[in-house]
C-alpha cells in the first residue's frame, strides 16, 4: 500500500516536473509557434537569480517565486524587442537566432561566474509515508505545476488579456484589425513565458545547483514535451507531460535514469509518427 | 542554375585549387602547418554535409554532429577491434548513413513541420551526447574497444594503406588522402547536384506541394538526400578520429551542430565553395581569439550566429556576389550621365 503510493507520486513528481520545465516554452510555442532554443539557459538564470539574491540575504522562496521570475521575464521581453521582433515570419531563422542567443549565455555566464557549480542546500525536509521519506520539495513541484496550469488557464479563459491573446492565437490578422496590437500581444506573451521559465529555473536551483552549461541537461526533456503535446499551451503540455513523464519514470525505474530521455526520444518519434503536429493537433483541437 | 557544370568556371577554379593544395602542400609547410590544415580539410567534410542538405534539398539539421559523432566512434570502435581501417571508414559513412535513413523516415513520412524537425534533429544530438557520457565503466565495452564515457578512446588508429595494416600514412600522406576526398566530395556533389535526382531536390526545396503534384515523391526523396548528409557527417566524423588519433563526446556536442550551421551561413546556403572558405576564415579566427583568452569560445560563436542571422541573411558569398552584380549595373548607368 505504502509502495503504491510512493509509485504514484514518484510519477506525479515526474509529469510535474515536465509540466514545470515546459510551461514557459509551451506558452511561447502555442502563441508564436517558435521554439524558443535558448529556453535551457533561461532556466540557467533563473537559478543563478535565486542562488545570487539567496546568497545576498534575500529569503529563498522570494526568490524563487518573485525574483527570478520576473528578471527572467524582463530580459525576455528584451530578448523579443531586440531579437526575434526582427525575424517574424522566418521561423528557421529565429530558431538560429535564438540558439545563438543560447551560446552567447553560456559564455557569457562561463566569463562572469566561471564554470562551477554552486548551489544552496534542498529546503523541506522529508516526509514520512509509512516506512518510507518522500522529500517535501517533491511534493511542492507536484502543487506548484499544478497552480501553474490553473492560473495560466484562468488567465486565458476569464481575463481581457486572455481573450486577446486568444484571439491573436486564432487569426492575428483578423485580431489587428480589431485594433488589437499583435506586436505588444507577442511582446507580452514571450515575457510571460520566459518569467514562467525562470520560475521553472529557480525552482531547479536547489535540487541541482547552477552552472554555466546547467540548460543542456533540461532542454532535451522540455522540447520533447512541447512538440509532442503540440500547440494548445495547457492541453498539450498536460497530455504529453501525462504521456512522457509515465513514459520516462517507468523506463527509469526499469533501467536507471540514463534511458529515460533516450526512452522520451523513442516516444515521441513514433507519436508524431502518426500524429504529426503533436497531440493536440488532432486530439483536444479546442481546447486552450 | 542552367549553365551545365563542365561551364561553369568556379567549379574548375575549385577544383584546382584543391588539387593544387594537394601536390604543393606537404612541400611548402612544416609539420604543424600541415596538421593545422588538415583540420580545416576534415571540417570542410563536415560542413558540406550540412551545405549540401540544406542548400540543395531544403533540409536544415540542427543535429549535423549526432551523424558526425556517429561516424567519429563507428570508425574508433571498429578499427580497434580489426587493427585496420579501411573498413572501418566505409562502416564512418554507411552505419551514420543508415541511421540518418531511419531518422530520416520518421521525420519526412510523417511530414513534421521545419520547427519540429529543428528540435527532433538538436534533441537526437543531445541525447547521443548524455548516452555516450555515461558509458564510463569497464562494462561498456564493444569488443576490445571501451567506450570510455567522457574520457572518450584514446589511441585510435592512423590510417593504413588499404590492405596492408602496418602502413601507417604520416601527416603529409594523410593530408593528401583527405585532400583528394575533399576534392572527390566536391565533385560527386556538384554532379549529384546537377543530375536529374538534384533538379528534383532543388524543385522540392523552393516547392514542396508543387514537386508532390508533378508526381515526384518528396518524402522519399528526402529522405535520400539526409541520409547522404548523414554518410557525408559521418565520414568526416571518422577523418576527425583518426586526424586526432583521439575521440571524446564533444564530437556529439550542440556546439559541433552549431558550427556546421555557423560556416553554411557565413558561407551562404546554396553554394558548396562559401562554407569551405568560412570553414578556414571562422576556423582561423576562432584559433587567435582563443589564443588572447580573452572571450569565452561559445560567447563568440553564439555572437557570430546571431550577427549573420540578424545582419547577413544571405550568406557571405551570395551577399558578395549580389554586391558585384549591383555594382556593375550601377557603372554603365553612371557612365551614360
Amino acid at each position: 500500500m505504502d509502495y503504491t503510493v510512493i509509485v504514484i507520486l514518484e510519477i506525479l513528481r515526474a509529469i510535474s516536473w515536465l509540466v514545470i520545465l515546459a510551461a514557459g516554452l509551451a506558452i511561447i510555442f502555442g502563441m508564436m509557434k517558435v521554439i524558443n532554443f535558448a529556453h535551457g539557459e533561461f532556466l540557467m538564470l533563473g537559478g543563478y537569480i535565486t542562488i545570487m539574491s539567496h546568497n545576498a540575504g534575500v529569503p529563498l522562496w522570494i526568490s524563487i517565486a518573485v525574483l527570478a521570475p520576473l528578471t527572467v521575464g524582463l530580459f525576455g521581453i528584451l530578448v523579443e524587442r531586440l531579437v526575434i521582433r526582427h525575424l517574424y515570419g522566418r521561423i528557421i531563422d529565429s530558431l538560429l537566432a535564438t540558439w545563438g542567443l543560447s551560446l552567447l549565455m553560456i559564455g557569457g555566464v562561463t566569463m562572469v561566474f566561471g564554470n562551477t557549480v554552486q548551489g544552496v542546500s534542498t529546503p523541506l525536509g522529508s516526509i514520512a509515508i509509512g516506512a518510507y521519506q518522500v522529500p517535501g520539495y517533491n511534493l511542492l513541484l507536484i502543487v506548484v505545476a499544478a497552480l501553474l496550469m490553473a492560473a495560466i488557464w484562468a488567465l486565458l479563459r476569464y481575463t481581457s488579456a486572455g481573450l486577446i491573446a486568444r484571439a491573436t492565437m486564432q487569426n492575428p490578422d483578423m485580431a489587428e484589425t480589431l485594433g488589437v496590437r499583435t506586436s505588444w500581444v507577442y511582446m507580452a506573451t514571450f515575457g510571460l513565458g520566459s518569467a514562467v521559465t525562470g520560475l521553472a529555473g529557480g525552482l531547479l536551483a536547489p535540487l541541482t545547483g547552477v552552472a554555466p552549461s546547467m540548460g543542456v541537461n533540461f532542454v532535451a526533456q522540455s522540447f520533447i514535451t512541447v512538440i509532442t503535446g503540440g500547440a494548445s499551451m495547457i492541453a498539450g503540455t498536460l497530455s504529453a507531460g501525462t504521456l512522457l513523464g509515465t513514459i520516462s519514470q517507468g523506463v527509469t525505474f526499469a533501467t536507471g535514469p540514463v534511458w529515460g530521455d533516450a526512452a522520451l526520444l523513442l516516444a515521441a518519434l513514433v507519436l508524431l509518427r502518426v500524429l504529426p503536429q503533436g497531440i493536440t493537433g488532432r486530439i483536444f483541437r479546442k481546447s486552450l | 542554375m542552367e549553365t551545365s557544370l563542365h561551364r561553369d568556371a568556379g567549379f574548375w577554379v575549385m577544383i584546382a585549387i584543391g588539387l593544387a593544395l594537394l601536390v604543393a602542400g606537404p612541400l611548402v609547410w612544416d609539420l604543424f602547418q600541415i596538421m593545422q590544415i588538415t583540420q580545416y580539410v576534415v571540417l570542410s567534410v563536415y560542413v558540406l554535409s550540412l551545405s549540401y542538405i540544406w542548400g540543395f534539398g531544403g533540409i536544415l539539421s540542427f543535429g549535423q554532429a549526432a551523424f558526425f559523432g556517429l561516424g567519429a566512434y563507428t570508425f574508433s570502435v571498429a578499427s580497434i577491434n580489426m587493427g585496420e581501417t579501411t573498413f572501418p571508414f566505409l562502416l564512418a559513412f554507411g552505419l551514420p548513413a543508415l541511421f540518418g535513413a531511419a531518422l530520416g523516415y520518421f521525420m519526412f513520412y510523417g511530414k513534421l513541420s521545419d520547427v519540429y524537425m529543428g528540435v527532433v534533429t538538436m534533441v537526437v544530438t543531445l541525447i547521443f551526447w548524455k548516452l555516450i557520457n555515461h558509458t564510463a565503466g569497464p562494462e561498456y565495452a564493444i569488443g576490445d574497444a571501451r567506450l570510455g564515457g567522457f574520457n572518450g578512446i584514446p589511441s585510435v588508429p592512423v590510417l593504413n594503406v588499404p590492405g596492408k595494416p602496418e602502413a601507417w600514412l604520416d601527416p603529409g600522406q594523410m593530408f593528401q588522402v583527405f585532400m583528394a576526398i575533399l576534392v572527390i566530395l566536391y565533385i560527386v556533389l556538384r554532379t549529384l547536384i546537377a543530375s536529374d535526382f538534384g533538379r528534383v531536390s532543388l524543385g522540392i526545396r523552393e516547392n514542396e506541394t508543387r514537386a508532390a503534384l508533378l508526381g515526384y515523391d518528396v518524402r522519399r526523396h528526402k529522405v535520400i538526400v539526409f541520409a547522404i548528409g548523414a554518410g557525408i557527417a559521418g565520414m568526416a566524423g571518422g577523418m576527425w578520429a583518426t586526424y586526432q588519433t583521439f575521440v571524446d563526446p564533444n564530437v556529439f556536442s550542440l556546439e559541433m551542430s552549431a558550427k556546421a550551421l555557423i560556416w553554411t551561413m557565413a558561407g551562404g546556403v546554396g553554394t558548396l565553395a562559401g562554407p569551405i572558405i568560412a570553414v578556414v576564415v571562422l576556423q582561423y579566427l576562432s584559433l587567435k581569439l582563443g589564443e588572447m583568452h580573452v572571450l569565452n569560445n561559445n560567447f563568440i560563436l553564439g555572437g557570430i550566429m546571431m550577427v549573420l542571422v540578424l545582419l547577413v541573411p544571405k550568406g557571405g558569398l551570395p551577399t558578395l556576389r549580389d554586391a558585384l552584380v549591383a555594382l556593375k549595373a550601377r557603372t554603365p548607368a553612371a557612365l551614360q550621365r
